[in-house]
This record gives C-alpha cells, sequence and structure tokens, in this order.
C-alpha cells in the first residue's frame, strides 16, 4: 500500500533523511522507532503529502503523492504529531468539517458516530476541543484521521502525552485498526512498537538500521549466551563448581538475591548450551537451583547497539 | 468549500467577524448620517468616501488570521494533508472573507433605500460605488491573505497588510513627485483614481480588470507560498 523509494529530504545542508526505501502491505503494522531527530516525522510528513521531497518517490496504493495528490490523499488519513485541531470547534463541529473536507460519500451520521466509538470520544461530543484534556485530544484527532475509512493511517507518536491506561487503550484501537488497514506508526518507545507492530523500521539520523519483525529484531542480535542463574548454595563452592563445568567459559556472582541463595551470571561456550550440564552437577551436590532464564538482549539493547553503530558509522 | 464553510463559521465562534460588522456599520452609518441624513444630500459618495479609509483599516482584522493561525497551531497539516488542492484552500479562505466582508457591505444598499423613500437616487452612481468598494475590498482582502500566509504571527499579518494596503492606497499621491516612467508606474498600481472614477459615474472595463488582476496575483503569491514553504 505505501511504497517509498529512496526518499531524501535536505534542510538547507542538513540531511534530515537519505536514501529511505521501504514498502508497506496491506492490512501490515508498520512501527517506525528511532530516537528524537532521527526523522520519523519528516518521512510522515513526506508520506502525507505534507511536505516534499528533495529526492525519491512516494506511491500510497499506487498513486504518487506529488503527481496525484488528490487520489494519494484521499486513501489516507493522518494523525500529525500535534493534532490539527481547531480549539474553538467542538467535537462534532470538528469532525463534521473533516468530514466535508475529505468529501466523504458514505452516510454522515453513522460514520461520524462510528469513528467516535471507535476512537471513544463519543462522551466528550458536545464539548469544545480546547476544553478538552490532552488524552482526549490526541483521540479527537485520532478520530478525524479515521474519517473516511481510508485504507492507510499513518499516526505520528498516537500515545505521546496519554496517561498508562490511556496507552493501553490506544495500542488496542491500533492493533484492531490493523486488522482491516495498513498502519505506519511512529513511536519511541520500544515496548510500544514490540507490542503494536508486525514489523519494525528503525532509523536513526535520517538512515534505515535496521527492518524487521520486532523478535526477529531482538533474536539477530540477543544471542548474547547468556544465562541467569539464582542457585541456593554456599557462595564460593558454586563458583568453584561453575568454573569447573566443559560447557561454560566465565561465571560471575550477581550477589545474594534471597536468603542462602545468589545470582549467577553464566557464560556459555560458543554454539554450548550447559543448562542441563548445569542442572545435573547442582542436583549432585544439593544445592537447589531456584531459577534460571537465558538473558536475551531486549529491544532497548538492540536499538542502542544499532544507533550506536549508525553513529560510528 | 469545506474550508470556506468553515472560516466562515470561525468568523462568527469567535469574536473577529462581530467585531468586524460592527465597526464597519457603526462607522459606514456614521458616513451616512453625516453626508446624508445631517447634510440632506440624495449623493451616497460621501459614504463610499469614507468606507475607501475604513477598509484599509478593517480589512487586515478580517485577514490576519486566515493563514497565519493554521500555521501557529499546527492545523494546516490538517489541510494539506487532505484531499483538497492547495488552490482550492487558498480561494475558500479567500471566498469567507469575501462573505463576511459582502455582509458589511451591504449595509449601503439599505442606506439607498432609505434615501429611495425620500427622492430617487442616482442608481448608476450607487451601483458604480458599490462595485468599486466591493472590488476595492476584495482586493485588499487578497493583499491580506497573501501577507497572513507569510507569517504565523497575527499583529506582523495585520500591521503587514495594513502597510502595503496603505501603501496601494495612498501611492497615487506621489505622481506630482515623480516624472517620466516613474510616475507612469506609481499612476498604474495606484488605487485612488480607480476607485473614485467608478464614483464618478465613470464605469471602465480597464478598472474593473485592474481589481481583478490585483486580486489573481495576489492569491497566486499565497498558492507559490504554501508551494515554496513544501519544498523548502
Amino acid at each position: 500500500m505505501i511504497e517509498v523509494k529512496g526518499l531524501t529530504k535536505r534542510f538547507g545542508s542538513k540531511y534530515a533523511l537519505s536514501d529511505v526505501s521501504f514498502n508497506v502491505a496491506k492490512g501490515e503494522i508498520l512501527g517506525f522507532l528511532g530516537p528524537n531527530g532521527a526523522g520519523k516525522s519528516t518521512a510522515m510528513n513526506i508520506i502525507t503529502g505534507y511536505l516534499s521531497s528533495t529526492e525519491g518517490t512516494v506511491k500510497i496504493g499506487g498513486h504518487e503523492i506529488l503527481e496525484a495528490p488528490l487520489s494519494a490523499k484521499a486513501m489516507l488519513g493522518y494523525l500529525p504529531e500535534h493534532p490539527p485541531l481547531y480549539p474553538d470547534m467542538t467535537v462534532k463541529e470538528y469532525l463534521c468539517f473533516v468530514y466535508a473536507l475529505k468529501k466523504v460519500k458514505l452516510d454522515m451520521r453513522e460514520h461520524i458516530t462510528q469513528c467516535c466509538e471507535q476512537a471513544r470520544v463519543d462522551d466528550v461530543f458536545h464539548r469544545r476541543i480546547k476544553n478538552l484534556s490532552k488524552g482526549y485530544r490526541q483521540r479527537v484527532g485520532l478520530a478525524g484521521a479515521m474519517i473516511g475509512s481510508p485504507q492507510v493511517l499513518v499516526l505520528d507518536e498516537p500515545t505521546a502525552g496519554l496517561d498508562p491506561q490511556q496507552i493501553i487503550e490506544m495500542r488496542g484501537l491500533i492493533r484492531s485498526l490493523g486488522k482491516e488497514r495498513t498502519i505506519l506508526f511512529s513511536s519511541h518507545i520500544l515496548s510500544e512498537v514490540q507490542a503494536v507492530c508486525d514489523r519494525v523500521l528503525v532509523l536513526s539520523s535520517g538512515v534505515v538500521v535496521a527492518d524487521g519483525a520486532p523478535e526477529k529484531l531482538s533474536q539477530s542480535f540477543g544471542r548474547s549466551g547468556k544465562l541467569i542463574a539464582r542457585i541456593a548454595g554456599p557462595k564460593d563452592r558454586v563458583g568453584d563448581l561453575l568454573a569447573k563445568l566443559p560447557g561454560i567459559s566465565g561465571a560471575e556472582c550477581l550477589g545474594e538475591k534471597e536468603k542462602d541463595a545468589a545470582d549467577w551470571a553464566i557464560q556459555a561456550k560458543e554454539k554450548a548450551d550447559p543448562r542441563r550440564e548445569l542442572f545435573a552437577a547442582l542436583s549432585q551436590k544439593g544445592w537447589p537451583l531456584l531459577g534460571l532464564k537465558a538473558d536475551e538482549m531486549s529491544l532497548e539493547d538492540v536499538f542502542l547497539q544499532l544507533t550506536q553503530r549508525a553513529v560510528d558509522n | 468549500m469545506a474550508i470556506a464553510r468553515k472560516e466562515l463559521g470561525a468568523y462568527f465562534r469567535s469574536p473577529v467577524g462581530f467585531i468586524f460588522l460592527a465597526v464597519f456599520y457603526f462607522f459606514s452609518g456614521y458616513f451616512f448620517f453625516a453626508n446624508n441624513l445631517f447634510g440632506m444630500n440624495a449623493n451616497l459618495g460621501g459614504v463610499f468616501g469614507g468606507l475607501y479609509t475604513l477598509l484599509l483599516f478593517l480589512i487586515p482584522i478580517l485577514t490576519m488570521r486566515l493563514l497565519s493561525e493554521e500555521r501557529k497551531s499546527k492545523t494546516e497539516q490538517g489541510l494539506l494533508t487532505a484531499p483538497v488542492s492547495l488552490t482550492g484552500m487558498v480561494l475558500g479562505k479567500y471566498l469567507a472573507a469575501v462573505a463576511v466582508f459582502v455582509i458589511g457591505l451591504s449595509v449601503t444598499l439599505v442606506y439607498a433605500l432609505l434615501i429611495a423613500t425620500f427622492t430617487s437616487p442616482n442608481w448608476g452612481l450607487v451601483f458604480g460605488n458599490l462595485i468599486a468598494t466591493l472590488l476595492l475590498g476584495m482586493a485588499l482582502i487578497s493583499i491580506g491573505l497573501f501577507i497572513s500566509a507569510l507569517t504565523e504571527n497575527q499583529v506582523i499579518a495585520a500591521v503587514g497588510s495594513f502597510g502595503v494596503g496603505l501603501f496601494f492606497l495612498m501611492v497615487g499621491a506621489l505622481r506630482a513627485v515623480f516624472t517620466g516612467p516613474l510616475a507612469a508606474v506609481v499612476g498604474a498600481i495606484s488605487f485612488y483614481e480607480r476607485y473614485f472614477s467608478f464614483g464618478l459615474g465613470i464605469f471602465r472595463i480597464a478598472d474593473i480588470l485592474f481589481f481583478v488582476s490585483v486580486c489573481a496575483i495576489f492569491l497566486f503569491l499565497t498558492i507559490r507560498v504554501f508551494e515554496k514553504r513544501r519544498w523548502s
């Protein structure tokens, strides 16, 4: 649905985006991830036709955004970072305006009611936007983006400024919207992207540094081969035992976390899985193994590693 | 046209539209009273002469927020990503301001009808004046709209359009100062003679075309401002 090819945007001599290319398939939720100033909003502004690219093309459902802007924009619903709301209007007036602006052909009352219910703003329908809280404004903006049932939704940090309860609701809403629509959604919060998206695109200083499913990303970088084990036993003797096991290249005590039990960070040898021999050795000694987990790299680490790598290059 | 309707609504959701109309009615009423009722004169020329200056002050109030506010509150992002052409957007804004102005201007018809109850006014002169004022207002609105597109500060927009409007309205006086081609240029862009020749009952196509061209040029420039900003 969204085809982006060789997108480059220059502000003066500064490159906000350089050579960004990606496709978003129909019904896919793509998360844009990146630190502040990575070019997420710029990319979204170009995709929605608010800005022009210095180089590169954007196609929405086959329509070039610059050559056939009206048919491309008719397929889009955009929620910018600052929702484009008119504070003097009531929610109803605003949504009716957006409805007329987008030249929607659906039944007006029914459609607007439906959008309000989905975005959960039906209880403030007759209130002025300037009197609403930030969370409500964000959702009114989302309702506006949903008017006309566009096939592509572009949401720029839709959860910014919401409280935790609302964030959870918003994520649920995005996921349910994503069932029949294509969604491009940006965030600088990793857990959010992990929770919502089918695919993640990591941007750093205007360059795509990673592209893939969130699990895949943390897997491909997450093979640290580290185990965390909680072992109840005398510390120095446990340390000696661990050092002697063949599959382990090193062990480090992380300190006593429970009474008489310490956490150990165990580094496995390459391609070795020392979990079985560890269990056997400990049970032989009569030291219970209270917990064992793989210390997978979190997406946070992956993210930091990726962006750091981009900076180094 | 959704934009024109929204903008018209915005004029009357905020006090701007009401203030514009109130001031317009007050002063045009005053001119009418002083010139026609008190002066026992059936010629509305005095009213329209007064409006020439009044519009200079009032039109910027009408146009200052049209585009600058959208930019400041980032609502233009919503308009520019909607399936509406730039031309459609600018024209919508323009028409809304013209509509409010026409609501104000229509009061002069009431004055003409009032006079008609006493004596028969020179209808040709009345309509000549009416058209002149309409054209002048439309030209000033296009200038104001253009300047409003340049800044996100409403005060700058108002003062700027006041300044540019004042220039076009008064530049004719400089004709006596300059000689040669400069005098011709000054004469060509001056609003003054063209406006008042309508009031004398002279109906020249060239004058109408002049005001229409001013509108077209400034509307075109407004669209270019948006184009340019998108590309920069």
